[in-house]
């Protein structure tokens, strides 16, 4: 919960601009950008996601880092496991977890 | 060294342990405190001790959320859960922590409805796709999960979703340090400052254990270079006579935090008077709880919770471990009536837990000692 997940944004919500959809070690899902208004974020961008919003913008390097720490600490399959768990923001597929 | 084959640069690690040793008064006592449980998850992941020079000694703070909420939280966040018209929905770490009457995942297992999310967004959709029930979200988590609790609440006061409601459980982490430098019993040398909860709040908010305490403050990152130059930066400070706050990971830390989630938590929070901690009582403006504007989204508004007290298991260790008086093993429970598949405490259930830590990496090298 502590640690945050990094990911790209590969496409933003033109309906809902406080959505961004993002790329996770190959699962995309939705995230809350809303707490991202101080930054100019574009296509390609990575940020770090805590349960579900993006909290930071980082570089691809960090990005990287990240992933790594995340792997090193055997967190990594927990935290892709927690985006695709994200079911806000999916359309008409989205199922109830638990 | 029984990682370092992993580090990223055995190279800069070495360096960096060299500088360490150099920077160390072979006659004084070092003790560090790592405030945040994903350090303490890293350095017993990386074995980190072992690249220290005997004399630091790494002591284990209350950054675990789920660790420091009291048994008597849980209890009250259950008391909801057992009306039947309540879904309650808590994160995983949450739903194996055990309260008198269990865990929220035995108490499932018994019928009543608690669901597992990942996002407090996730709650609020529960509550719209169910309308005929009250959908609860048992909010835990320091500065990094507060902000996205407070823009689920915004959304759901924006939308009338009166079916959702907040047992709120955040805690801020600067009072925690606090009531740590307080206690008679800790002596610290300085300490390795949380990396993401600083991403949110910043650097400043340390500024005071610089300044009234006159100790070192080093917000870092989690790989092991970053923790070891975090160790390096606080003891040139204390070579020096200096004590003030840096910024270790400024890649992803800026020194005024994130504004926009400040400004949120500011909307939606108020300051409780005073919250317990396990371990360390009760602490003055330490919580959060909604601010009155949010009332109809207040769970501890909208139902009779009990608020009880209840003491931890009477051999159980937790408050000692959590102040970092004692170290894992030395807890008589550890490794034997409580272990990660039969957890006694919180701090054996989160992998930020330092208890949880210990058993998967460094209860075979250590034996019991500490
Ligand atoms: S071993 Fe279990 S009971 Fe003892 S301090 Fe750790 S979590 Fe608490």
């Amino acid at each position: 919960m502590c640690l945050a997940i990094p990911g790209k944004i590969v496409e933003f919500d033109s309906v809902q601009p406080m959505l961004a959809k993002v790329d996770v070690a190959g699962v995309k899902r939705n995230i809350n950008i809303g707490l991202m208004e101080d930054e100019q974020l574009a296509l390609g961008d990575w940020v770090l996601i805590h349960v579900g919003f993006a909290m930071s913008k980082i570089g691809e390097s960090e990005a990287a880092d990240q992933l790594r720490m995340l792997r090193a600490l055997g967190e990594d399959e927990l935290a892709i496991e927690e985006v695709r768990g994200y079911s806000f923001a999916e359309h008409a597929a989205g199922q109830n977890p638990g | 060294m029984k990682y370092v084959d992993e580090f990223r640069d055995p190279e800069l690690i070495n360096n960096v342990s060299r500088e360490i040793a150099h920077s160390v008064d072979p006659g004084r006592h070092y003790r560090i405190m790592e405030v945040c449980g994903g350090h303490t998850h890293a350095i017993y992941r990386h074995g980190l001790k072992d690249v220290l020079p005997e004399n630091i000694e790494l002591v284990h703070g209350p950054g675990c959320p789920v660790c420091v909420l009291p048994m008597g939280r849980v209890d009250d966040g259950l008391s909801i859960a057992d009306d039947p018209d309540v879904i309650m929905t808590a994160f995983g770490d949450m739903m194996r922590v055990p309260g008198t009457r269990g865990t929220p995942l035995e108490l499932k297992a018994r019928g009543a409805d608690i669901r597992m999310v990942y996002s407090p967004l996730d709650a609020l959709r529960i509550a719209q796709n169910n309308p005929k029930k009250h959908v609860c979200f048992f909010a835990i988590g320091f500065e990094t999960t507060a902000p996205s609790t407070a823009l689920t609440l915004m959304r759901a006061k924006a939308q009338s979703v009166r079916n959702f409601s907040v047992f709120c459980n955040h805690v801020t982490i600067v009072p925690g340090i606090r009531a740590i430098l307080d206690s008679p019993d800790m002596r610290l040398d300085g300490f390795v400052g949380p990396g993401h909860v600083s991403t949110v709040i910043g650097c400043r908010p340390y500024e005071f254990i610089a300044c009234d305490y006159r100790k070192p403050v080093a917000v870092s990152g989690f790989e092991p270079l970053d923790i070891l130059e975090g160790i390096l930066l606080i003891l040139r400070q204390l070579r020096a006579g200096e004590a003030k706050v840096e910024n270790q990971y400024r890649r992803i830390v800026p020194w005024e935090g994130n504004l926009p989630a400040l400004k949120a938590m500011a909307e939606v929070f108020r300051l409780r008077p005073y919250f317990e901690w396990r371990g360390l009582g009760f602490i003055s403006q330490s919580a959060l709880k909604l601010s009155p504007d949010y009332a109809a989204w207040d769970a501890e508004v909208q139902f009779e919770v009990p608020g009880v007290r209840v003491t931890d298991p009477k051999a159980a260790q937790c408050g000692e471990v959590l102040k970092g008086v004692l170290k894992p093993p030395q807890c008589k429970l550890f490794g034997t009536q409580c272990n990660p598949e039969h957890p006694v405490g919180a701090l054996m259930v989160s992998s930020e837990g330092a208890c949880a830590a210990y058993y998967r990496y460094a209860r075979h090298e250590a034996g019991v000692s500490a």
